[in-house]
């Protein structure tokens, strides 16, 4: 295949400017333009949106509007009212992963979301972060976490270890189900979009209409994506915060 | 009701009504048992399509055991047992996967507490895993 035209060279990291600090790569890159351009995006929907701030509102301030309303229900519906504190962090994510995703359907575009290693370092801090609000709120009860209420002692040693690996298994589920989604999505369009030219006009067409569908799914797994991995958060903490 | 519109044509104490009607409206279609219970069967259930099962499933089995594999091997780095941890830690690694898959299967969702008391159904699934099985499938 040509230089360029593998399905696989959409995912390419390309450093942009080159930025070393103590022996560390900390390049500014393709994945971090469009994560830069993410959130400007995101900022300038919510501020904008807001500018007026009408009683009445205008479409755009609707949409603003309605972002925040989606997830404060989801949050309220999942967590319940101890889940207030932690709005803005649910909604930065849903609106930076929402937003991220849908970069990545514009042409020529990257996918931030389709690195592991961007999907892992988010799903990693939320991690962490919803284990330290539980060891915060419930101290050494938090260990009930690991032990299922009415399980005789005697299984502990047996049941323990198993329930560690599934709690630590947390992250990674969450985060391989974001990229994984987002990288086979994205390959499978740059496939049927080379069979395309491959085909020709004879039978090109055919490949055509499935891109077009696949587009539209694409779209559909875009925002799928970003809300299961919001309600896995949202689930988390409400793990952590009502312990049974 | 006055008018039907609400786009702010109307006499001005007019309009202040139709806000608040609208806002009743919306209000309770918001609130309906049906939107109630479409966003709970969203949130507790397993996907619907037979892909996406199939990869939610595989996904939970195989990070489980990676989790295993990674504590396994880091231990036996560090006591030099290798490889007896870490063969003793994918076993524990897959029961936890199963175990994954069965709280996403049996309507538990993905997440790693059991289920709340209040929940409507939920009084019996705190007990014993066969009480869940049946309601499970």
């Amino acid at each position: 295949m040509a230089e360029g035209q593998s399905p696989l060279a959409q995912f390419e990291i390309k450093t942009l400017v080159d930025i070393n600090v103590a022996g560390i790569d900390a390049s500014f890159t393709n994945s971090s333009l469009f994560m830069v351009l993410t959130v400007a995006t995101v900022t300038l929907f919510l501020v904008g949106g807001m500018r007026k701030s009408a009683l009445i509102p205008g479409r755009w301030q609707s949409m603003a509007e309605l972002s925040y309303v989606f997830i404060a229900n989801m949050l309220k519906d999942t967590v319940g009212s101890e889940g207030r504190p932690y709005f803005p962090f649910v909604f930065t994510i849903f609106m930076f992963v929402l937003v991220g995703n849908m970069w990545g359907m514009m042409p020529y575009s990257f996918t931030f979301t389709s690195h592991i290693a961007v999907t892992f370092a988010m799903a990693f801090f939320i991690f962490v972060g919803v284990t330290l609000i539980a060891i915060a709120k419930h101290k050494l009860h938090f260990l009930a976490f690991f032990m299922p209420p009415g399980v005789p002692m005697y299984m502990a040693p047996l049941l323990v270890p198993i329930e560690i690996i599934s709690y630590l298994s947390r992250p990674i589920s969450l985060s391989v189900r974001l990229f994984a989604n987002m990288l086979a999505g994205h390959t499978l369009l740059k496939v049927f979009a080379g069979f395309i030219i491959s085909l020709g006009i004879a039978a090109g067409w055919l490949p055509f209409v499935f891109v077009v569908a696949l587009t539209g799914l694409e779209f559909v797994i875009a925002f799928l994506q970003a809300f299961v991995f919001t309600i896995l958060t949202c689930l988390y903490l409400n793990d952590a915060l009502h312990l049974h | 009701m006055a008018s039907d519109d609400n786009t702010g044509r109307g006499p001005h104490g007019d309009r202040e009504g139709d806000l608040d009607s609208f806002g009743q409206r919306l209000k309770k279609a918001r609130e309906t048992e049906e939107s109630r219970r479409l966003w709970k069967k969203q949130l507790n259930r397993p996907p619907k399509t037979a892909l996406g099962l199939a990869f939610r499933v595989s996904v939970e089995l195989v990070s489980a055991v990676a989790v295993g594999l990674a504590i396994g091997w880091a231990l036996d780095e560090w006591l030099g047992t290798r490889p007896w941890v870490m063969v003793a830690f994918i076993v524990l690694g897959f029961a936890a996967g199963v175990m994954n898959v069965y709280r996403m299967a049996s309507g538990m969702t993905n997440t790693m507490g059991y289920r709340e008391k209040d929940d409507a159904s939920g009084s019996e699934a705190s007990g014993t895993p066969e009480e869940g099985k049946d309601r499970g499938g």
